[in-house]
């Protein structure tokens, strides 16, 4: 094989109270696609953080073209050919796709030529496969293509060394593919590619070599043609890893949650949900699929309180709530689970007991009509911290210290803990895994398991196609404001399912 | 009376205070298109006005006295740079200073102007040949003093430099995600700096043009809120400086009111009103287009957000 283009010799990264990367090795060869793997935290995006010269290392050595070099920003990093497509697109939405590529290009002169900069842009992007119309605003544009404005940032400049910090995250599985072939056109152009992932999947499917990354460390890298999935499932996490939940089939008992036509407006006035009806039964579990932002939110929000509707009827247990305040939800029984852990599901600055009884302070023993209770709250604090496995030096400390995981445990601990309702509630779960690491998704997966087969009723958000397959009973898609597909997952296929994301009508 | 006349004369006046306005805002879009909010128009409308008055008054001439205005308005703003861009305070709170720093540093340095009655002639109009002979249009649009037609060309000097040349394209990305244009090697910073400033001398230059064009003698609150009405005409035309150009002249309508139904004997509404009617417009659109349907897509993302790099 021929020369490393790329050479980065025992990198050292200390934050505060974690080594983020320990004397960690990577080599990149011309032309080559690469694959970074590795769990939430395992220290890839740092990594790559040094080289695209985000972050300063501690200690360590970089070489482009087998000499060394010294990477202090990115404007450096792209002199030296090096580019980065980041999880969350660096683009000005406002501005057209031509404003947003040559931003910055010292190519510019003071006087802009937006037409001939368009054309430029246009030729570069049919040439890799990545088609786009320069003079369309940003905000118009779908994630795939916002994706592909990033990309053609990149080859503007020249770049020769592409980093993509888990690009399919936002992907429809049609975009993904899309994505796939563009990386591959670039690769046989001789642009090299790093993949930073933590899906077996598409390792195997994309890359030529793969290096796994654990808790900051090289565990191996291989040609990918010579592994497989098990044994880089036990690289990346270091023990065998139970790809399915052993299910038994749901015991439906009776309906909890029925919405008829529901229409709900969003801040700006544009509809966002339209006439959505479903029912969810005592004991299942639904997975919502759909790429952010056609509607999921609102729906959300919609049948746990937060947000008016504008028509259409909400019943829980047979009692119309339509309209009601997030309280009279809450007290029968719809448990929420949202997004933002930190600020919408948690008050940052508040202990972790604090936000633990923050649905319950009301109510004895933690109050006795004026005064709290701090023991009752201590004590019950530290029930749950135990029973949900909370990792916290104490109940005292403010949550906006704990991880992520660890957050979401808190959130779900207090739902699921919360005192009134009784049984057979409503659990309204957005995106419960995002962000988490594989210890912490299984935890949270096996826990709303458990409490479907409680006999609650759970319907939950997820941009991940494998969790939604794996843990429901049955699978709604949504597009553009409405349920465009229900089936049972039995049934599901995942070709189908991506092509309804993406708005294709299927029948 | 001749309706021809009484619509002339309207929009003389039109012109006449929609310009004042008209520089302001431009002055106004300019910084905050850099990310930066300015409350201090009013401020440095008033202190502009007070140093090319004096200016004026000891040179006689009226070119020294209005660069003595964008000095005094780039100082002042300065102060407001300084303190919102390096040290990162609240842009509102640091704005809403500037304006009392203004207004008071006016009034303290003015006082014996006011009291000695000095004066000076206003600026000559300046007819522009076949424009000016435009009915209603020409008198009012093309029979003014060099500052007014100043403010027309910097219409089209602030639209070209925003959005047909690379400084504009920074700065607009400046005031939209300056972290993505620091990451791409943009001085944001340095940017900051000089729309702010650039943006201060403007509003300084707008104070020149009121007092020169149109108050012979100076007194205290001359601006008489000009400057805040400057700051929802922003709001108003979306940021962009083709909009200002109407907003400013429709807001200058506005204020034409009173002297046009006092000319033709209109006494049912009181003159009162016609006088309050600016400022209620004002905060009618504050009001409207603050609302955050109207804002979202138009507001420069960053404005008001102090920006520190990351380590």
């Amino acid at each position: 094989m021929s020369e490393n283009l790329l050479e980065m010799v025992d990198i050292v990264k200390v934050f505060p109270g974690v080594v983020a990367n320990d004397r960690v090795n990577f080599s990149l060869k011309a032309g080559e696609i690469h694959a970074l793997l590795g769990e939430n935290g395992a220290g890839k995006t740092t990594l790559m953080n040094i080289l695209y010269g985000i972050y300063k290392m501690d200690s360590g050595v970089i070489k482009v073209d087998g000499r060394e070099v010294s990477i202090r920003s990115p404007r450096n990093a792209i002199k030296l050919g090096i580019g980065m497509v980041h999880q969350n697109f660096k683009l000005v939405p406002a501005h057209t796709i031509v404003e947003n590529v040559i931003l910055g290009s010292e190519k510019n002169g003071f006087i802009l030529d937006l037409k001939k900069s368009g054309e430029k842009i246009k030729n570069l992007a049919s040439s890799f496969g990545l088609m786009v119309d320069p003079f369309s605003e940003v905000w118009k544009l779908s994630m795939g293509e916002r994706q592909r404005v990033e990309i053609l940032k990149l080859l503007y400049r020249n770049v020769r060394i592409m980093i993509f910090d888990e690009p399919t995250a936002v992907l429809t599985p049609q975009e993904k593919k899309e994505l796939f072939s563009s990386l591959r056109e670039m690769s046989s152009k001789g642009k090299s590619i790093i993949f930073i992932t933590h899906k077996l999947d598409e390792v195997l499917e994309i890359s030529d070599r793969v290096t796994v990354l654990r808790r900051g460390k090289n565990v191996a890298t291989k040609v990918t043609k010579e592994t497989n999935k098990v044994e880089l499932a036990n690289l990346m996490i270091g023990r065998p890893v139970i790809f399915e939940y052993s299910r038994y089939p749901p015991k439906l008992s009776g309906l909890a949650l029925k919405v008829e036509n529901i229409r709900v407006l969003d801040e700006d006035g544009n509809l966002r949900l339209k006439d959505v009806s479903f029912s969810l039964n005592s004991g299942e579990i639904v997975g919502v699929a759909g790429i952010a932002g056609n509607g999921q939110r609102e729906l959300a929000e919609a049948i746990t309180g937060l947000r008016r509707v504008s028509s259409g009827k909400i019943f829980v247990k047979d009692k119309d709530l339509t309209n009601a305040s997030p309280r009279r939800f809450f007290e029968n029984g719809v448990l929420f689970i949202p997004e933002e852990r930190l600020g919408v599901g948690t008050a940052p600055n508040l202990s972790v007991a604090e936000n633990l009884v923050l649905k319950s302070y009301n109510n004895r023993p933690f109050c006795d009509s004026v005064f709290l209770n701090f023991d009752s709250i201590q004590k019950f604090a530290e029930r749950l911290v135990n029973d949900f496995e909370i990792v916290c030096p104490s109940v005292k400390v403010p949550v906006k210290l704990l991880s992520g995981g660890n957050l979401q445990k808190v959130v779900l601990a207090r739902e699921l803990s919360s005192l009134v309702g009784g049984d057979g509630r409503v659990i309204v779960a957005m995106y419960p895994t995002r962000g988490l690491d594989v210890g912490a998704t299984e935890y949270v997966r096996r826990l709303l398991l458990k409490m479907r087969d409680q006999g609650n009723a759970i319907i939950f958000f997820s941009e991940d196609l494998e969790e939604i397959l794996s843990i429901s009973d049955r699978i709604f898609v949504m597009f553009d404001g409405r349920i465009v597909g229900e089936m049972d997952s039995g049934k599901a296929d995942v070709e189908k399912i991506g092509l309804m994301m993406a708005g294709s009508a299927v029948s | 009376m001749d309706p021809m006349i009484i619509l002339t004369t309207m929009f003389i006046l039109m012109v006449q205070e929609g310009s004042i306005l008209l520089i302001a805002t431009l002055g106004e879009i300019f910084t905050e298109r850099s990310g930066i909010l300015n409350l201090g128009v009013e401020g440095l409308m008033c202190f502009g006005a007070l140093s090319s008055f004096i200016v004026y008054y000891l040179t006689g001439n009226w070119v020294i006295a209005t660069l003595a205005a964008a000095f005094a308005g780039l100082m002042l703003s300065l102060i407001h740079a300084f303190v919102s861009i390096t040290l990162k305070v609240n842009q509102t709170v640091s704005g809403l200073a500037i304006t009392i720093l203004g207004l008071g540093l006016s009034s303290f340095i003015g006082r014996p102007l006011a009291l000695s009655r000095v004066r000076i002639e206003p600026l000559e109009s300046i007819r522009i040949p076949v424009l000016s002979e435009i009915p209603v249009i020409g008198p009012s649009f093309f029979n003014q003093n060099p500052l007014v037609y100043f403010s027309y060309v910097m219409v089209i000097i602030l639209w070209f430099i925003l959005y047909k040349t690379s400084f504009g394209l920074n700065l607009r990305s400046v005031g939209e995600n300056p972290s993505m244009a620091d990451s791409l090697g943009i001085n944001v910073f340095l940017t900051r700096y000089i729309a702010t400033l650039v943006g201060g001398a403007l509003c300084g230059v707008s104070g020149a043009l009121l007092i020169l064009g149109y108050y012979p003698s100076w007194y205290d609150g001359i601006t008489a809120g000009r400057g805040w009405i400057a700051v929802a005409l922003v709001i108003f035309s979306s940021w962009n400086p083709l909009y200002a150009f109407f907003g400013a002249y429709f807001f200058g309508l506005v204020g034409t009111l009173n002297a046009t139904f006092q000319s033709i004997g209109f006494r049912m509404i009181p003159t009162d009103f016609f006088r309050t009617l600016p400022y209620l417009l004002t905060i009618v659109v504050l009001v409207i287009f603050s609302s955050t349907r109207f804002r979202r897509r138009k507001m420069p993302a960053s404005l008001g957000k102090p920006y520190t790099r990351e380590l």
